[in-house]
């Protein structure tokens, strides 16, 4: 079939892969927001529509103190994950090879290789050890952890964008008589914002669903979103629950909106 | 110093349950468990704020505690624990000063097994593990384990099983006659070429089942009490049934931690929690019984009336203890479970 | 320049991190698998090779004197390498095509698509897990709208099959290979695949010499993402899978929970991560050698 106009961009079944991939990921978001809204107590039957969950989870002092910690925690630990990691991986990317690079790249890559269930019960050990010292309970250790399990995550989308960018950019910058720093600020830095923004983005999500980790870890009064799930896992989960989510995704969009507003400002 | 600045804010959010501050009290509960209503009526009584903290298992609770360091006061773990909690010394016996309400217990819960003549620990809730039974697909007599473990044609395959080790195998060894923490060999390889043959049949090992049964995607299971009556109310084909070969009573006991850093606030919520009318709040907000004398009266209609609350006379002494077997015992249950999961 | 060290400066803080909060902790676990489990989980401090033993043998239960390779830790093992490698192969063939469509949009709207991509993700796992299941089971929402159609009579048993957990483990672990895989593919170079078209290459070919090596970096990072953490997926093979079959990451929960042999639960932790590390250095040496036989 004959294509008035041949776009390079286009591969046959892509479009149709990914808007049906889209599909994939919110059809269940649909039904856990629609769920939310449910009169009744189940989680399959619609009983009509009302508001009393979300009425539930605001009135549920222990539910809103999770949900704000786990926020809290999700972009305090993510964005020091996301600036270790891209110094890392401006160390290690394009650079190379030196000694030690190795095992630089399977200590950054470590907290992946060990299911939670472990590094929970290690740190569990690890830090009880230093409260008992120290007296400190606070939430240092759980940014500590969180942020180290995000690293890898940060890290590995920066790396993958450095790997991309065309070290002659820098070159002609230097040749342009730029110190190394003008060169980094101005040209290397905006070039890895978008695996920057990637990074970011993974490290927070990850930190939202970090559990069991965090259930070692925590010390009194630290629940978090996750661990307050895990406790009701043998119970019943109420649609308060989806309230929550639901509240969670709303913040998200308005998250976005903001960015593209923000962003769309700018590009004028 | 990014990172101490973050330490240093996250030192003002998250640490309001600092050891040694007056009138505070930090309880450690299983999730789900606690009442708000609880917490909002002794902080009026008494003024002392309460921090609740969830886990999800006695073994997460246990671990935690035993490497210190973890600021709380008061902890509730089950009955097969507590001996454990006793023996390493991570719990203090009660102070009859201020726990005054102890003859509020039901003499029956009084001289417990785990804690003869509740020395250290006060009863938060128990249950018992049995069957529960859509009777629309199956109407035979539902006290059976046999139900699970050999089950007839129309409940194959739409068996759920919660993934409890213990609870599962001692039902399992019940139903061979053996005791708990048998080591008979003959018992358990019986047990274990049972499990292996009802394994087929089962559709999931799943906790989080009650919207599953509602839904209809289990016939028959192993499940609590309390659960399978949340399932009923919301769908009254299912009935719950008492294994007649034995079934596990459990309950789970609040206590005050060695180390607790307010000792005293943590005796007062004790105390607090043994009156009758506070006792009924636990249970109507858990869908479990409490075993304080007269608690029954402020209870909500619905659980008072309950077959799975209220256990008949008949099937009550098929009723048994769990117990904590010695590790070797442990692992051999370890090994049939891992098998028949592999 | 001088010398290596301001590579190592930039790592440091990372690495310090790292340090406290992963590898420190390891090796508590690797001490761990040399000893005795204690009373009720817990250790003591007894060395012991029993662990390690236990691992790959099993002595019968009933005949304690016949030893045998320990079968079900290596099927758990070796369905949880299987389970893995399938998720990711699923997590590639879709996002690569998403990620993709995300790098060929109008650059004021990438960022929109990427959110769209990890909004779903802001969610708590386990709702996720739960809605994912209100859609499959026997009268939800996907087996309704099939009877509705008229496609099917009855409905189709999804729930605790291989293919939930592979669905939800495609759903977990979509946003790990569409992200660095779009970050990749953002900076590529399109005026070489218009060379390829010039040459009068076909599309495929331009996908496999052109595109492919371009983004290859980013399908690294992808496939890592997603491989690792399914061997050690825990959850999803729990409620999706409906528990029946153990996933490595049910294995040794088990051992540190109601199994109560913390020894034996981190000498199976080592053994997972020697085998991930193995196979990263198999992946990665396998990736190179392409990438100097191409340049060869």
């Amino acid at each position: 079939m004959a294509r008035s106009r041949f776009s390079i961009t286009r591969l046959p079944g892509f479009g149709l892969i990914a808007v049906l991939t889209f599909v994939m990921l919110y059809l269940p978001i649909i039904i856990l927001v629609v769920f939310s809204f449910n009169a009744g107590v189940s989680q399959s039957r619609w009983d009509g529509f009302s508001l009393q969950w979300y009425q539930a989870a605001f009135n549920n002092a222990q539910v809103r103190d999770v949900s704000l910690r786990s926020l809290w925690l999700a972009v305090t630990a993510a964005s020091i994950a996301t600036m270790l990691a891209t110094l890392a991986a401006l160390g290690t990317t394009r650079v190379g090879r030196f000694p030690g690079q190795t095992m630089i790249y399977a200590l950054i890559n470590q907290p992946l290789m060990v299911p939670e269930i472990v590094t929970g019960i290690a740190l569990l050990i690890f830090v009880a050890a230093i409260k008992v010292q120290t007296g400190y309970t606070g939430m240092g250790y759980l940014v500590a952890a969180h942020t180290a399990f995000c690293i890898p995550f940060a890290y590995l989308p920066i790396r993958a964008r450095l790997e991309t960018l065309d070290n002659a950019l820098e070159a002609a910058a230097a040749d342009l008589y730029a110190s190394p720093i003008q060169a980094f600020r101005y040209i290397t830095l905006p070039l890895m914002v978008p695996g920057i923004l990637a990074g970011f983005m993974l490290g927070f999500v990850i930190s939202l669903d970090t559990v069991v980790i965090t259930e070692f870890v925590k010390s009194a009064g630290q629940d978090t979103l996750p661990t307050y799930m895990l406790g009701q896992l043998r119970r019943t989960v109420t649609p308060e629950m989806n309230a929550i989510a639901t509240l969670f995704l709303a913040l998200s969009l308005i998250v976005v909106t903001a960015f593209f507003l923000i962003t769309r400002t700018r590009g004028r | 110093m990014k990172r101490l600045a973050g330490w240093a804010s996250a030192a003002l959010l998250g640490s309001t349950a600092l050891a040694n501050a007056e009138g505070m009290l930090n309880l450690y509960n299983w999730g789900n468990y606690t009442n708000p209503e609880i917490l909002e009526r002794f902080t009026a009584e008494t003024g002392i704020q309460v921090t609740l903290t969830d886990f999800d298992s006695n073994d997460t609770a246990l671990a935690r505690i035993r490497q210190g360091g973890h600021g709380f006061d008061i902890v509730v773990p089950s009955d097969t624990y507590i001996q454990t909690w006793i023996s390493e010394g991570l719990i203090q016996p009660l102070d009859r000063e201020i726990v005054t309400n102890l003859g509020n217990i039901a003499p029956q819960w009084m001289d417990v097994p785990f804690d003869p003549g509740r020395e250290y620990t006060v009863p938060w809730a128990w249950g018992t593990t049995g069957v529960i039974v859509d009777t629309s697909v199956y109407d035979g007599d539902i006290n059976s384990i046999g139900l699970i473990i050999d089950p007839p044609a129309e409940l194959q395959g739409r068996i759920n099983v919660i993934p409890e080790m213990s609870d599962v195998m001692a039902m399992a060894i019940y139903y061979h006659g053996g005791e708990r923490c048998t080591t008979d060999r003959d018992t358990l390889r019986a047990v274990r070429d049972t499990l292996m043959a009802a394994k087929p049949h089962w559709l999931a090992l799943d906790y989080g089942a009650v919207d599953s049964y509602v839904a209809g995607d289990f016939a028959a299971g192993i499940y609590w009490n309390g659960a399978s009556m949340r399932v009923r109310l919301q769908n009254d084909n299912f009935a719950y049934g008492y294994p007649e070969t034995g079934y596990p009573i459990w309950m789970d006991n609040a206590a005050v931690l060695t180390d607790a850093p307010n000792r005293d606030n943590a005796m007062k919520f004790i105390n607090f929690v043994l009156q009758p009318e506070i006792a009924a709040l636990i249970s109507n907000f858990a869908r479990y019984s409490n075993g304080i004398t007269g608690s029954e009266a402020f209870m909500d209609e619905e659980m008072r009336t309950a077959p799975e609350i209220n256990v008949a006379a008949e099937l009550a002494e098929a009723g048994r203890w769990g117990q904590a077997c010695p590790q070797e015992v442990n692992d051999i249950h370890t090994q049939i479970w891992t098998e028949l999961m592999q | 320049m001088h010398g290596h060290g301001w590579k190592w400066l930039l790592c440091t803080p990372a690495l310090i991190v790292l340090l406290l909060a992963a590898s420190g902790p390891l090796l508590i676990v690797a001490v761990y698998s040399f000893l005795s489990p204690g009373n009720m989980g817990g250790v003591v401090w007894e060395f012991s090779l029993e662990a390690w033993f236990r691992v790959f043998f099993r002595r019968d239960i009933f005949e304690p004197d016949l030893v045998e390779w320990n079968r079900a830790h290596l099927q758990v093992f070796w369905r949880s390498i299987w389970l893995s490698l399938q998720t990711t192969f699923i997590c590639a063939v879709l996002g690569f095509p998403t990620a993709w469509f995300i790098a060929t949009r109008p650059r004021h709207t990438r960022t929109i698509w990427l959110f769209l991509i990890t909004i779903p993700f802001w969610t708590n796992l386990l709702i996720r897990t739960f809605a994912i299941q209100e859609m499959i089971r026997n009268n939800g929402t996907v087996n309704a709208v099939l009877m509705w159609s008229g496609l099917i009579d009855s409905p189709i048993q999804m729930m605790f099959t291989e293919f939930a957990v592979l669905l939800g483990m495609a759903y977990v672990f979509l946003p790990l290979m569409v992200l660095p895989l779009y970050a990749a593919m953002e900076k590529m170079d399109f005026s070489l695949v218009e060379a390829g078209y010039d040459l009068y290459a076909s599309r495929l070919n331009v996908l496999w010499h052109v595109i492919l090596p371009q983004v290859k970096p980013g399908f690294i990072a992808g496939s890592i993402l997603v491989f690792i953490p399914a061997i050690g997926a825990y959850v999803t093979p729990r409620v999706l899978g409906g528990g029946r079959t153990m996933m490595l990451g049910n294995l040794i929960a088990l051992q540190f929970g109601q199994g109560r042999n913390w020894p034996l639960g981190a000498a199976l932790a080592m053994l997972m991560l020697v085998v991930v590390v193995g196979a990263l250095i198999f992946y990665l040496r396998v990736v190179g050698r392409n990438d100097e036989a191409r340049r060869g």
